[in-house]
């Protein structure tokens, strides 16, 4: 019976499965990814970090740590820096990634290299590993020659990929691989350089990682050595991939609401035309259970069936995914698949069909047989208010539990509900409004077609409200996506403006600060900023040190403030970036003072501290009393020099330090120009242009973009097909009316007009309220979440209004095409 | 007297996949201006089709319809409608009416699409007629069918038709609600001398008017005055 039913309006019910299948799609796709990067985050971390597990340590280890490392018996090691390289061919030069490598390098997984035997060649020869694309950039070739700081050697092969590297970092700086025992001749380790030694292991099938971790790893802190196992580095990078699979579920989540949105209206609507089918079912002797069962089957039917092939069209797209993102995946991803995500999809499609059509089925339990009799609407039966409150009440749990499952947090599941209701709210109200309002200015004086258009907006049994909503919800819903794409990209988009510095010279040794500047300016180009900078660590606060902090564990300090080099300044005055937001920031001392320093919020807040508290620094072996006078709110999204821990002036000017300067090279041949002069001279000083940095971010943000992009593109898919759904449910009435009115002698082109009017007001109301609506949401993400300025574009209004107004036109006019070409006593007769 | 309605050779086929169904052949008749006039036969005989073909609802295969001095079968989809429009009132069995519109603004919609501007005082007086004067502002689903038809009854007299076609107007009805509706027709046919062309089976409305055309089978049997007249 129920399966007899549904064949008879197959093609309503063919919309109604489409956006279930959409929704669906969307949301297995992305969970599918993302389950996929796990696992092969997981699988292919040992040949990611290219070892079992490595010690890793940001200076030159001292004995107890030595004697650590070697007691575990290392296979191999490396150490690695950044610095400038040259190619004496055609004097390029390129900051790069050098790994001087020792050993069987990697364990697992292999550096390809062309020609094929250069990986392993390479350490016998002397030679040089080049990563492919900086060679094929600078039109260098195996067999030319590079210069590491003070050591030039042969390039032996083209490097196309190394554990340890991705497509991001390697555009950064590149790696180049050479033999460790030649790292000395660079001459480039001097002391206060920034360099990272790393020895790597293999795991006997007896070793205990966890166990070994949890021995071993408190040692190695006390030393300021790190050990890393290749399962916590999956866990790290999982991470790291986690807040990409957040921003895809959102969208997910978005594109499964529209369905949800398509599947309560084109039910709601779909079941108010069967109310009068069930009443006479009643009539016949059909109880209430079994008139609800027909429709409760035939609707949990299609969403297991929309479910099946939404789960289908889920796989065929992340098959996609890898392709788009592979830039970004410092691995590759294979795909496989399994039956969870179809009985995921199944699920899913079951449970929202059955719930969103719960509210409107609840309908048929309490129709009366009597209503078969009536010739008027359904409208007086009486609303089964307890039973909506439950399924209501229902939905929202779902919708919750649903969110959290997605996004795995309590308060953004929360936060995503708590916004959707109101938004909804605000819709249905709007819609409500509207209603009144032209009810209440009626138009009185214009024309027929007009009024009649207008009218129709209060036809009993209208979808006035259902439509708005829906229209609303969809705009409001891609526009958000839209305008939230608008903060994302302009947090990372890098202002080039034209009097900041586009080159940083780092690692410059006081005495070569003279020679350096003068480089520069000899270019003709201007120092702008020379900056002193001091290395040291904390090394205790508030009167703990590390050790005495590990043993206390009531105090909560970040592991990272013990271990971190930090890079600190002095200067008497504070930049436009930072502003003081506790304490008071003091220019300058004396001698004989304790020292009020200014540290920023972040560390303020790992450390533990406030102001007034006592922090000693180890500066280069000299321990350092300090205050912590005041505390700063930087903005380290702006691409300058800012500082955690800032000194005044009158103290570190004696301590070992370096100095960074910066200047702005006009042109790119100016740069390269000032780039080959420097490197040439001062083999030690690493140059970084950000004129190169600003075009790989670019690029990083139009394949975000692009992704973006895409998922709004489904939703909006989905979102048409809702409106199809929803608009075409009607069309049966929408056509006997039409009809009746060429009956009374209506023209073709005033049947129109009543249509279009009717369905542009629709559409224009609907979209403006969700792109406004959108506008407000987003201000308030801008003002709370993501603490940016947020310039609205005029895109949502110049092309999401019109653009969604027409199409709900041409949906609409679509409806009635049938009018047009049937003839009048067909469907007259029909309604007989 | 002039000739308001002339059919010559009608014939009407409907095409249900490989099927031909001729539901209608071979029908010839005219009906005089002023005259009422009734087609009955029993269910599926083509009376609707005819009625339909009549007022240029739909077109013939065969034949031709001469309505107020037009062939229909000169004139576009437009042109008829504007036809109707100016001289023809539309009764159904099951009334029709425009479920977003009052009862009022039901009734003004053929002089509305007109641009006539006393529509509504014109439809207040209809209404007023068939006895809804207090009802202008309720909608369809809000009245009874008796009161629904008397609502089609006023619009189907609004534009002054100078024909009147009604399909079994009462075969939704109750005996005494029907009698009502009928005497209302008469009365309002009476008074404006509109031409009136009724659909029915019930043979005692067909006797009340002037003339009776009897089908079966889509084929004119007999086509006489009413005895009583
Ligand atoms: N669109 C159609 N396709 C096929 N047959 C039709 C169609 N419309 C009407 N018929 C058939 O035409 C015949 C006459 O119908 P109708 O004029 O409605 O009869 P009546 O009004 O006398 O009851 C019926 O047998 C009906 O089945
Ligand atoms: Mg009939």
């Amino acid at each position: 019976m129920a399966w007899r039913d549904a064949k008879a309006s197959r093609a309503r019910l063919l919309l109604f499965t489409a956006s279930i299948i959409l929704g669906i799609a969307a949301v297995v796709s992305i969970q599918l990814f993302r389950d996929n990067l796990q696992d092969n985050i997981q699988s292919q971390s040992k040949s990611l970090m290219g070892a079992d597990y490595l010690i890793d340590i940001d200076e030159t280890p001292n004995e107890r740590a030595q004697a650590i490392i070697d007691s575990l018996n290392p296979v191999a090691s490396e150490v690695n820096f950044v610095s400038m390289v040259a190619f004496p061919k055609n004097g390029g030069t390129k900051l790069a990634r050098v790994r001087g490598i020792e050993g069987p390098f990697p364990v697992y997984g292999k550096m390809e290299t062309q020609p094929e035997q250069a990986s392993s060649t390479y350490q016998e020869e002397g030679g040089a590993l080049v990563d492919a694309t900086l060679l094929l950039q600078y039109g260098i070739k195996p067999g030319d020659s590079i210069k590491v700081g003070e050591l030039t050697l042969p390039i032996v092969g083209s490097l196309s990929s190394m554990p340890g590297n991705s497509a991001v970092t390697s555009s950064v700086a590149p790696p180049v691989v050479i033999p460790n025992r030649l790292v000395a001749k660079t001459n480039l380790l001097q002391f206060g350089s920034r360099k990272e030694y790393q020895y790597f292991y293999k795991a006997t099938p007896e070793t205990d990682l966890i166990e070994l971790e949890n021995v071993i790893e408190p040692m190695l802190d006390a030393e300021r050595a790190d050990l890393d196992t290749h399962t916590s580095t999956s866990r790290r990078l999982g991470r790291r991939y986690e807040n990409m699979g957040k921003f895809l579920n959102l969208v997910a989540f978005i594109a499964l609401l529209l369905g949800c949105v398509g599947i309560a209206s084109s039910v709601h609507i779909y079941i108010r035309e069967k109310l009068k089918h069930i009443a006479v079912l009643k009539c016949l002797g059909a109880s209430r259970k079994q008139s609800f069962l027909i429709y409760l089957i035939q609707i949990a039917g299609i969403g297991i069936l929309g479910g099946v092939l939404g789960g289908g069209i889920g796989i065929g797209i992340q098959e996609s995914f890898p392709y788009i993102l592979k830039d970004f995946l410092p691995f590759d991803v294979e795909i496989t698949i399994t039956t969870q995500p179809i009985i995921m999809g199944v699920v899913l499609g079951f449970l929202i069909a059955v719930l969103f059509a719960l509210l409107s089925l609840l309908n048929t339990w309490y129709v009366s047989p009597l209503q078969a009799l009536r010739i008027s609407d359904t409208s007086g039966s009486k609303k089964p208010k307890q039973a909506k409150r439950i399924v209501f009440t229902i939905i929202i749990i779902f919708l919750f539990l649903f969110s959290y499952w997605l996004l795995r947090d309590v308060t953004y599941a929360m936060g995503f509900v708590v916004g959707m209701l109101i938004t909804f709210a605000i819709l249905a109200g709007i819609a409500t409004l509207t209603m009144k309002m032209i009810k209440a200015w009626f138009p009185k004086t214009w024309g027929y077609t007009t009024r009649q258009s207008l009218l129709n907006l209060f036809r009993p049994n209208n979808q006035t409200l259902v439509l708005i909503v829906a229209i609303g919800l969809g705009t409001f819903l891609i526009s958000t996506l839209y305008f939230t794409k608008d903060i994302l990209l302009s947090k990372t988009a890098v202002g080039d403006s034209s009097n900041s510095a586009n080159m940083i010279m780092l690692d410059v040794q006081p005495k070569q600060t003279e020679a350096i500047a003068k480089t520069i300016t000899d270019n003709e180009l201007e120092v702008i900023d020379n900056i002193p900078l001091v290395t040291m660590r904390i090394h205790s606060v508030k009167g703990l040190d590390a050790k005495a902090e590990e043993q206390d564990s009531t105090v909560q300090i970040r592991g990272w403030i013990y271990n971190h080099e930090f890079r600190t300044t002095y200067r008497d005055h504070l930049m436009a970036s930072e502003e003081v937001i506790a304490g008071q920031w003091t220019p300058e001392v004396s001698n004989d003072d304790v020292i009020p320093i200014s540290i920023s919020e972040n560390v303020a807040e790992d450390a533990n501290v406030t102001v007034g508290d006592k922090m000693v620094f180890n500066v280069q072996g000299v321990l350092m009393e300090t205050v912590v006078g005041s505390i700063r709110m930087v903005d380290w999204g702006q691409l300058q020099l800012n500082f955690n821990i800032l000194f005044p002036k009158g103290v570190l000017e004696n301590a070992p330090q370096f100095k960074v300067l910066s200047t702005k090279a006009p042109t790119e041949a100016s740069s390269a120009q000032l780039q080959r002069e420097i490197v040439s001279n001062f083999p030690n000083v690493t140059i970084i242009d950000l004129r190169q940095v600003f075009t790989i971010v670019e690029d990083i943000l139009g394949k975000v973009s692009w992704i973006i992009n895409f998922m709004a593109f489904f939703s909006i898919i989905t979102g048409v097909i809702v409106l199809i759904g929803s608009v075409r449910t009607s069309k049966h009435q929408r056509i006997k009316e039409s009809v009746l009115l060429r009956t009374l002698g209506a023209k073709n082109n005033q049947i129109l007009k009543i249509s279009a009017l009717e369905y542009l007001l629709l559409g224009i109301v609907g979209s403006l309220v969700g792109i406004v609506l959108a506008l407000v949401s987003t201000l308030l993400l801008a003002l709370f979440v993501f603490k940016e300025p947020f310039v609205p574009s005029a895109i949502p209004f110049l092309i999401f209004l019109p653009a969604i107004s027409l199409l709900v036109l041409a949906i609409g006019l679509s409806n009635i095409r049938g009018v047009l070409s049937s003839s009048p006593l067909e469907v007259l007769r029909r309604e007989a | 007297m002039s000739k308001i309605l002339k059919i010559n050779g009608l014939e009407k086929t409907y095409t249900s996949g490989a099927k031909q169904l001729t539901v209608l052949q071979n029908i010839t008749f005219d009906v005089e201006k002023g005259q009422t006039f009734s087609i009955v036969g029993p269910s599926g005989s083509g009376k609707t089709t005819l009625l339909g073909l009549c007022a240029g609802l739909d077109t013939p295969n065969a034949g031709n319809v001469e309505l107020c001095g037009h062939d229909l079968n000169t004139l576009n989809e437009d042109e008829r409608a504007q036809l109707r429009n100016r001289e023809v009132g539309f009764i159904f069995q099951n009334f029709q009416l425009l479920p977003t519109l009052t009862t009022l603004e039901n009734v003004s919609v053929p002089l509305e699409l007109q641009g006539a501007k006393q529509a509504a005082k014109r439809g207040m007086e209809l209404l007023a007629q068939v006895g809804l004067a207090d009802r202008f502002h309720h909608y369809p689903s809000q009245l009874s069918g008796g009161e629904q038809q008397r609502v089609a009854l006023a619009r189907a007299f609004s534009n002054s038709p100078s024909i009147l076609f009604a399909d079994e107007p009462t075969g939704n009805l109750d005996d005494e609600t029907g009698e009502k509706v009928i005497k209302l027709l008469f009365d309002l046919n009476k008074a404006s001398n509109t031409t009136l062309v009724i659909v029915t089976h019930d043979l005692d409305l067909a006797n009340r008017t002037q003339q009776i055309l009897r089908l079966k089978g889509g084929e004119i049997i007999t086509n006489q005055p009413t005895v009583t007249h």
